[in-house]
């Protein structure tokens, strides 16, 4: 068997730990970017003047950010300006949920705005308040019809999310780095971590369109 | 005397420069059917949707068992909006909501009823509109006179005082209309009052108490049915009346 292969058989279940480490880090953020961003798209839709243009100054900022300037400036000048101890996995966490963030709430509004009209109408009928039409009525229409963006957002995530190595967070660029500069099997651990890379996403994919499957309604179309 | 049910006066409402409404005003009996009529772009749509402030009207008031309602007070206009139920053309039931779901909803989120006694009312008002085997069916699994239908019991669930219809029949193929009426004709028996606007004059004459005809945002004529569809004051009446007759035919 040739030494490069032995080398990276050896070194594979080091680099699926770091899988799971990448997982956590993007299904954090994922979580993270949800929760802020669906605010934010609510804001952008039902808000007035002045939220509408801050959601938009918001938006523009983390979208046009750097991801590596991010994580520094995050990391090495916040926490240490504020002298505030925050580990690299949480940093990682939560700079690539604010990123998100700023995606997913236009995936949000998009699919907030494609609702017809009447369907608030209806709800406000009722005797809702506007809150309650859009938490019982709006949201959970408008997330259904995002799934495939959060699908896309996901890819994106992890592929991301490898930078954060940067900072030492243990995920699976970070190991394979790590094994590759000791060993000097560079091509083969390189390769096999692109491939665990590909195998994730594929495998998230597969999963949010299983989730997209569950909680398909009749009749409304999703693609 | 009796005092109106509804009372609505002068109401006004701008879009742009345009005005859509010019200063109607209304009052409406309790168990009254009134039928608005107009041709399209009239304002009835317009009129309807300011009743229950679903549009915002400029200027004009609505008083409601004689108390009179300011929108700007949400608790006040949620209160109302739950004694005037509201039926649309298209039917704006909740797509993500199966039928008994769309019927429930309201108790549960706005009445703060529980789901279980609110769910044995809405299965009893999709009863009611003949719709108890099409309780677990999503919007989209159901014909337009079904969800017409669903929408109806949606909005009775919640124990209207008054009920507006905008053309609730006017998205419906011909042959689904009659399901629809049947059910407009119930809750009118049962002593509902309505405000309806339609096309469907034959319908329109055997039920209404009263006929107003509505043009360019002015009510310029109301009255009885047979006043109105036989000898109206009107010339422009007549017009639309003849019109109207020709197109819907006589029923
Ligand atoms: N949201 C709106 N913005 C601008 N113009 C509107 C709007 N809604 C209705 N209108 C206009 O108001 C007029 C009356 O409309 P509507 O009340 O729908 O009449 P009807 O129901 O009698 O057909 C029409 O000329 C229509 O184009
Ligand atoms: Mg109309």
């Amino acid at each position: 068997m040739p030494e490069s292969l032995v080398a990276v058989i050896d070194a594979f279940p080091y680099l699926l730990q770091g899988s799971l480490v990448t997982l956590a880090v993007v299904a954090g953020a994922l979580s993270f970017g949800l929760l802020v961003g669906a605010p934010l798209a609510i804001g952008q839709v039902y808000g007035g003047a002045l939220i509408r243009r801050s959601v938009g100054l918001y938006v523009w900022f983390f979208r046009g950010i750097p991801l590596l300037v991010f994580l520094f400036l995050f990391y090495f000048g916040l926490c240490t300006a504020l002298g505030i101890n925050l580990s690299a996995f949480t940093v990682a966490i939560i700079v690539l949920g604010l990123i998100s963030s700023a995606y997913q709430s236009q995936i949000i509004r998009g699919a907030i705005q494609s609702l017809p009209e009447g369907q608030l109408k209806a709800a406000r009928a009722l005797g809702m308040s506007d809150i309650k039409a859009i938490v019982n009525i709006i949201i959970p229409q408008a997330l259904r019809l995002s799934i495939p963006g959060f699908s896309n957002e996901y890819s994106i995530l992890l592929k991301d999310s490898a930078v954060t190595y940067a900072l030492g967070v243990a995920e699976i660029m970070a190991r394979a780095h790590f094994v590759a500069t000791r060993t000097y099997h560079h091509f083969p651990l390189y390769f096999a971590a692109g491939l665990i890379f590909m195998i994730l996403t594929w495998l998230g994919v597969k999963v949010l369109r299983l989730l997209e499957d569950r909680v398909r309604i009749p009749g409304y179309s999703h693609n | 005397m009796t005092s109106p049910i509804l009372r609505i006066e002068n109401l006004s409402k701008k879009y742009g420069q345009r005005e859509v409404l010019k200063g109607v005003s209304l009052e409406v009996e309790k168990g009254d059917l009134k039928i608005l009529i107009g041709p399209s772009g009239a304002g009835k749509s317009t009129f309807l949707h300011c009743i229950n402030f679903l549009v915002k009207p400029d200027e004009g008031h609505v008083w409601l068992d004689n108390e009179e309602i300011h929108p700007a007070r949400k608790r006040e206009l949620y209160a109302y909006r739950q004694k005037v139920g509201m039926i649309f053309q298209d039917f704006n039931l909740f797509d993500h909501l199966t039928a008994f779901e769309n019927v429930r909803i309201g108790l549960v989120k706005v009445k703060g009823i529980g789901k279980d006694a609110a769910g044995a009312r809405a299965a009893q008002e999709l009863e009611r509109v003949g719709l108890k085997e099409h309780m677990q069916k999503y919007p989209s699994q159901l014909s337009g006179g079904q969800k017409q239908r669903v929408s109806i019991a949606r909005a009775l669930a919640m124990d209207p005082e008054v009920m507006l219809l905008d053309e609730p029949t006017s998205a419906l193929d011909p042959e689904l209309i009659g399901e629809v009426h049947a059910v407009i004709r119930d809750l009118g028996k049962s002593g509902m009052t309505m405000i309806m606007a339609t096309h469907q004059i034959g319908f329109a004459s055997s039920l209404a108490s009263e006929i107003i005809f509505m043009e360019d945002g002015r009510i310029l004529e109301q009255g009885t049915p047979s006043k109105i569809f036989n000898d109206p004051d009107n010339s422009r009446t007549r017009e639309f009346c003849s019109k109207i007759t020709d197109l819907y035919g006589e029923r």
